[in-house]
C-alpha cells in the first residue's frame, strides 16, 4: 500500500506542476507585468531597469523555478487592480469561503446519502419516485438560478432570510467565523442549501445506483438466504459495499464545490475568494486569477490523494500485498 | 408429484406438492416451475437434476422465497416439517431461512461479502437465529470452521474472504449454511464453480455433515457424477416438471423416462468393463425455452419411443415401486 | 448463480452487424422506446419548440429589444399583459428597466444561448473525437500525452476551466474589442472545457479497431488507415458520442448561463438567459418578478428537456443500466 500511495502522490505532484507552469504563463505573458507597478510618468528607462531588476530578462525556466520558489514561500505578487499583495487578499477571504464550502459539502454528502439509500431501499414507493423526479430538476438547475429563486422565495417574499453577505462573525478558534452568531448562520443557510443542491443530487442519484447494483449482488442474496434482517442485510452489508466507490466521488465533490462557490458568493456576494476570482476576471487581473487557480489546483490534488489513501484503507482487498489465498 | 407412498410421514422433512411458479411477462405468462414435487426426508440427500433452465435452481429459490420479481409462487404448496412455508410474511421466511433451511450457492467467489470478516459473517448468522451471547457466537463460529475442515481456524475467523481459495470459501461458505443448525440445506451446484479435485473433498464433505447431523439435503446439479456419487435419491427435471424421481442407483441403472436414459447414455462410462466400442447417445434437439413448452409431453419431440398420445395429452404420474415416472410408455392404456 | 427470470434472452438485438444493418436495428429499436416512454416525447416536444421559437426569433418577436429607437423607455416596469404607459402596446410578459420586451428578449436571448451552447458542443465533439482518435491509433507518447492533457483537466470541473480560459483569452484581447468576441470567446471556452470525455470514449473504440485487419490491410494497399478506420469507427462510437452530446449539451447551456449571468458572458447589450436572469435578479426587491421568473423558467425548461432526452438516450442505447 506505500507504494501506492507513493505512486498517487507522484501523480498529483506531476499535475500540481503543470499547473503552475499554467499560472506561471498567465503570470508572465498574458497583459504586461509592469503596467501594475509603474506609474504613469514612467519612461523607457524606468521601464527597461524594472524588468531587469524583476528579472524578466532571464530564460524562462529560471524564471519559472523563482515563481515556484516564491509560491512555496506565500509570495505571489501584487494585483494588478489594487497593487495589494495577492496572498493577503486570499487570505483575508478564505475563511468565508472555506465555511460555506463545509457545510455545503456536510448537506450535501448526508442528505445526499440519506436519500439515496432510501430511495434505493423503497424503490418502488411513491415517495421514491417523487424525489427521484424532483432531483432531476435538481440537476437541470444552474447552480445561480437555484440562488436567486432562493432569494426571491425567502427573502423577497417570506422575509425570513438575508439575501446577501455574511451576516456578522465572531471569533471562532481565531478565526473568523459566521457559526457562532444567529445572523451568521441565518446567512449561511441559503447559500449552503444553493451550494449544496447540486452536489446532493448528485450524491444521491449515485448513491442509488450503487445500492441498487449491490443489492442485486450474490453475497446479498446469501445474506437474505441466512435468514438475515432487512435491517443487517441493508445497513450492515449493502451500505458498507455501497460508499465504498461513492466514497471517492464524495471526495471530489469539494472540488466542485470549490468551483461552484464562485457562482454562490456572486449570487450572495459572500465575502470569499470565489467573488475574488470573478472581480479579477471582469478586471483582468492576472495575478490574482493564477493564484487561484494555483491554490486551487493545490486543493483538489490534495483532496485526491486523500480520497485514494482512504479508499485503500477501506478496501481491505487494495491493502493485501500477500499472495491472495492460503487455502 | 409425490414421492414414495409407502414412507412413514414424519421422517419427511420437506414435501414439495404440485408447485407452480410463474413469471409474467412481455410475451406472456412463462411457467419455469410446472407441478413440481418431490420429498426428502430426514439425513437422506435428494439429487435434482436436469439441464440448464429445467427449473431446478428456481425451485430452490421459490423454497425459501427468494424469488426475484416479478415470479412468484403461483400454486402449489411447499411444507416443512409439517408446516407449510410458502406464503408465509417476509418475516416469518427470515426465520426459517439459516435457522430452518441451510443454502449454499454456486460461486463462492461471489456469496460472501467482501468488507466483513468472515468470523463477522458467521458470528452474526447465528447470532440472528440463536439465543446466544456474541462470545458465544464468536466460539460458534470457530467451531463452524472447525468442523468444515479449514486448518488453523483460529487465526482464520478475522480474515477476510479474499484470502481463501476457492475449495476453502465454499467449505465457508457450508460453514454459514449450518451454523445456525438446519433441519435441511439447500444446495445449489456447489461444486460446478470448482476445481475437480476440490469438488470431491466439498461433497464427502457436505456428505458426512449430512449423515452426522442427521439433515437432510436438496443437492441441484446438472452433473450425472455428482448425482452418482453423492445422492440418495434423485428427481429428474425437464422443462420445469418431474420426469422421474426414485433411488439413485434404480434411475441411474434402469431409467424409466426416455429422457433419463438419454442423459445416462450420454454420460461416457469409465468402469473398467465397458465397451469401447459403445458410441455416446447424444439426444437430439435441445430442451424447449420457456415460451416454447410442446403440448402433451414436453419431450415428445426429442423422445425416441414416443407415441402419438405424448404430442396430445401430459402424462399422469405412474409409481413403478420406490420410482415414480411421468411417461405415456408406463401407463397402462 | 442465475435463475432464469428472463430466459428468453434481450430481444430483438441482431448480433454484431455491419453497419447498414446496425443503423437500421437500433432505428427500430429506438423509435419503439421513443413511442412508449411519454417523458421522452414530452422533452423532445419541449425542446423542439423552444428551438423553433428560437430560430424563428426575428420573425415571431412582436418587438425588437435591442433596437434602441423602437424603445420607450415610459414602457419600462409593465407588469404581464399590461399596456405600456408610453406606447400603449401590449406586453405579454411585461417589460425591464429600458422598456424592452421581455418575451423579445427571452426568444432572442435564448436565440443566443442555444446558439452557443450548439457551437460549444459541436467544438468539443469535433475536438474531442480528433484527438480521441489520433490517440487511440497512434498509440505511444502521443496516446499518453493527451491523455495526461485530459486527466489534469478533468481534475478541475469544466466551469473553472472555461472561466479561466475565458479570462486568458480576455486578458490577451484588446479591451475595445472584448465585448464584440463575446460570443467566440464563449464557445471558444466551454467547448475547451468538455472535449475529454468524447476524446476518452472515441479513444478506446479507436484502440480496438485498430488492431484489426482492415487496418493494417489499408497501410499495406496505400490508403490512409485513419481515414478508414474513421469511417468504421463511426456507427459504433456514434451511440455513445451522442449520449455525452446530449448530457455535454446541457452543461453548455447552463456554463453558459452562468458565465453570462456572473458578468463575464454575453454582455447586456446582446444578453443571452443568463445575462437576462442577472439583470432580473437586481429588481427583486423592487416587487418586478416577472423581469427574473420568465428568463428563468425558459432556461429551466430548456435544460431540463435536454437533460431528460439525454437520460432516455443513455437508458436506451445501454440497457444494462436499467
Amino acid at each position: 500500500m506505500f507504494a501506492y500511495v507513493v505512486r498517487r502522490a507522484l501523480q498529483g505532484v506531476l499535475v500540481l506542476f503543470v499547473v503552475a507552469f499554467i499560472a506561471f504563463t498567465m503570470f508572465r505573458f498574458v497583459g504586461d507585468p509592469l503596467d501594475g507597478l509603474l506609474g504613469q510618468e514612467a519612461t523607457q528607462l524606468d521601464r527597461i531597469e524594472l524588468r531587469e531588476r524583476l528579472g524578466l530578462n532571464d530564460a524562462v525556466p529560471v524564471q519559472f523555478a523563482r515563481f515556484v520558489g516564491n509560491a512555496l514561500q506565500g509570495e505571489f505578487g501584487n494585483s494588478y487592480r489594487n497593487g495589494v499583495p495577492v496572498a493577503g487578499m486570499i487570505a483575508d477571504r478564505l475563511p468565508a469561503t472555506l465555511e460555506l464550502a463545509m457545510v455545503s459539502a456536510l448537506f450535501a454528502t448526508l442528505l445526499g446519502i440519506a436519500l439515496g439509500v432510501y430511495t434505493a431501499i423503497h424503490r418502488d414507493g411513491w415517495l421514491a419516485n417523487a424525489i427521484m423526479s424532483a432531483s432531476l430538476i435538481g440537476v437541470s438547475l444552474p447552480t445561480f438560478l437555484i440562488g436567486v429563486l432562493l432569494i426571491w422565495v425567502f427573502a423577497v417574499e417570506l422575509g425570513w432570510l438575508p439575501s446577501f453577505g455574511r451576516g456578522a462573525t465572531s471569533d471562532l478558534l481565531g478565526w473568523d467565523s459566521s457559526l457562532v452568531t444567529v445572523s451568521g448562520l441565518k446567512s449561511l443557510v441559503l447559500p449552503a442549501i444553493t451550494l449544496g443542491l447540486y452536489q446532493m443530487t448528485l450524491v444521491m442519484r449515485l448513491v442509488r445506483a450503487e445500492m441498487l447494483e449491490v443489492l442485486r449482488t450474490d453475497y446479498i442474496r446469501f445474506a437474505r438466504a441466512r435468514g438475515l434482517s432487512e435491517r443487517a442485510v441493508n445497513f450492515g452489508h449493502a451500505l458498507k459495499n455501497t460508499l465504498v466507490p461513492v466514497i471517492t466521488i464524495i471526495g471530489l465533490q469539494v472540488g466542485q464545490i470549490t468551483a461552484f462557490a464562485i457562482v454562490t458568493e456572486t449570487v450572495f456576494q459572500w465575502p470569499g475568494v470565489g467573488l475574488l476570482f470573478i472581480n479579477a476576471i471582469q478586471f483582468v487581473d492576472i495575478p490574482v486569477m493564477a493564484t487561484y487557480l494555483l491554490l486551487v489546483g493545490t486543493l483538489f490534488v490534495s483532496i485526491n490523494l486523500i480520497v485514494d489513501v482512504l479508499y485503500a484503507v477501506i478496501d481491505p482487498r487494495l491493502r493485501a500485498e500477500r499472495p491472495a489465498g492460503r487455502a | 408429484m409425490v414421492g414414495n407412498a409407502t414412507e412413514a410421514d414424519d421422517d419427511v422433512l420437506l414435501r414439495v406438492h404440485d408447485l407452480v411458479v410463474e413469471i409474467p411477462t412481455r410475451h406472456g405468462t412463462l411457467r419455469p416451475v410446472d407441478r413440481v414435487g418431490f420429498t426428502v426426508r430426514r439425513g437422506e440427500i435428494l439429487g435434482v437434476v436436469g439441464e440448464s433452465g429445467a427449473g431446478k435452481s428456481i425451485t430452490g429459490a421459490a423454497i425459501i422465497g427468494l424469488l426475484d420479481r416479478p415470479a412468484h409462487i403461483s400454486g402449489g404448496s411447499v411444507t416443512l416439517a409439517g408446516t407449510r412455508i410458502d406464503g408465509l410474511s417476509e418475516r416469518e421466511l427470515q426465520r426459517v431461512r439459516g435457522a430452518r433451511i441451510g443454502t449454499v450457492f454456486q460461486d463462492p467467489s461471489t456469496s460472501l461479502d467482501p468488507l466483513k470478516t468472515i468470523g463477522d459473517q458467521l458470528a452474526e448468522t447465528a447470532l440472528a437465529h440463536l439465543p446466544i451471547t456474541r462470545r458465544e457466537a464468536r466460539e460458534r463460529a470457530l467451531q463452524a470452521l472447525v468442523d468444515v475442515g479449514i486448518p488453523a481456524a483460529a487465526e482464520r475467523l478475522d480474515a477476510w474472504p479474499h484470502q481463501f481459495s476457492g475449495g476453502m470459501r465454499q467449505r465457508v461458505v457450508i460453514a454459514l449454511a449450518l451454523i445456525a443448525e438446519p433441519e435441511l440445506i439447500i444446495a445449489d451446484e456447489p461444486t460446478t464453480a470448482l476445481d475437480v479435485s476440490v469438488q470431491a473433498q466439498v461433497l464427502t464433505l457436505l456428505r458426512r455433515l449430512c449423515t452426522d447431523r442427521g439433515v437432510g439435503v436438496m443437492l441441484v446439479t446438472h452433473d450425472m457424477g455428482v448425482v452418482a456419487e453423492t445422492t440418495d435419491r434423485v428427481a429428474v427435471l425437464y422443462a420445469g416438471r418431474v420426469a422421474e424421481i426414485g433411488p439413485t442407483r434404480q434411475v441411474l441403472t434402469d431409467a424409466a423416462h426416455p429422457y433419463t436414459r438419454g442423459l445416462m447414455g450420454s454420460t461416457p462410462d469409465t468402469s473398467p468393463d465397458r465397451d469401447i466400442g459403445d458410441r455416446l447417445v447424444q439426444i437430439p434437439g435441445a430442451m424447449p425455452g420457456l415460451t416454447a413448452v410442446p403440448a402433451g409431453c414436453a419431450f415428445h419431440p426429442r423422445c425416441p419411443s414416443a407415441m402419438s398420445i405424448c404430442a396430445m395429452r401430459e402424462p399422469p404420474v405412474t409409481v413403478l415401486g420406490d420410482t415414480a415416472v411421468r411417461c405415456w410408455l408406463h401407463e397402462d392404456l | 448463480m442465475s435463475l432464469d427470470t428472463d430466459p428468453i434472452g434481450p430481444p430483438d438485438r441482431m448480433p454484431d452487424p455491419a453497419p447498414g444493418r446496425l443503423s437500421r436495428a437500433w432505428q427500430s429499436d429506438i423509435a419503439w422506446s421513443f413511442r412508449h416512454s411519454p417523458v421522452a416525447i414530452v422533452a423532445a416536444l419541449v425542446f423542439l419548440t423552444l428551438v423553433i421559437a428560437a430560430l424563428a426569433a426575428p420573425l415571431i418577436a412582436p418587438h425588437t429589444p435591442f433596437d434602441p429607437a423602437t424603445l420607450n423607455l415610459m414602457d419600462g416596469f409593465t407588469p404581464p399583459m399590461g399596456e405600456g404607459l408610453g406606447s400603449g402596446s401590449l406586453y405579454w410578459l411585461g417589460t425591464d428597466d429600458q422598456g424592452r420586451d421581455v418575451f423579445s428578449t427571452i426568444l432572442y436571448g435564448m436565440r443566443l444561448s442555444l446558439l452557443i451552447g450548439l457551437a460549444a458542443v459541436g467544438f468539443a465533439a469535433v475536438l474531442g473525437v480528433s484527438l480521441g482518435l489520433v490517440a487511440g491509433y497512434a498509440g505511444g507518447w502521443v496516446d499518453a500525452l493527451i491523455m495526461r492533457i485530459a486527466d489534469i483537466q478533468l481534475t478541475f470541473p469544466s466551469i473553472l476551466v472555461a472561466l479561466l480560459i475565458f479570462g486568458v483569452a480576455r486578458g490577451l484581447l484588446p479591451p475595445e474589442s472584448r465585448e464584440q468576441m463575446a460570443v467566440w470567446v464563449l464557445i471558444l471556452s466551454i467547448g475547451l472545457s468538455e472535449w475529454v470525455q468524447f476524446a476518452r470514449t472515441v479513444r478506446s473504440s479507436a484502440m480496438v479497431e485498430a488492431n484489426k485487419d482492415y487496418v493494417q490491410a489499408a497501410r499495406l494497399v496505400g490508403r490512409r488507415p485513419m481515414a478508414i478506420l474513421f469511417r468504421h469507427l463511426l456507427p459504433n462510437v456514434m451511440g455513445p458520442v451522442l449520449v455525452i452530446g446530449t448530457i455535454y449539451l446541457a452543461l453548455a447551456i447552463i456554463t453558459e448561463a452562468t458565465l453570462s449571468f456572473l458578468g463575464v458572458g454575453a454582455p447586456p447589450t446582446s444578453p443571452s438567459l443568463g445575462t437576462l436572469i442577472n439583470i432580473g435578479q437586481d429588481y427583486l426587491f423592487s416587487g418586478e418578478w416577472w423581469i427574473l421568473l420568465f428568463p428563468s423558467l425558459t432556461l429551466l425548461a430548456l435544460a431540463l428537456s435536454v437533460n431528460l432526452l439525454g437520460d432516455w438516450l443513455r437508458d436506451v442505447l445501454n440497457p444494462k443500466l436499467r
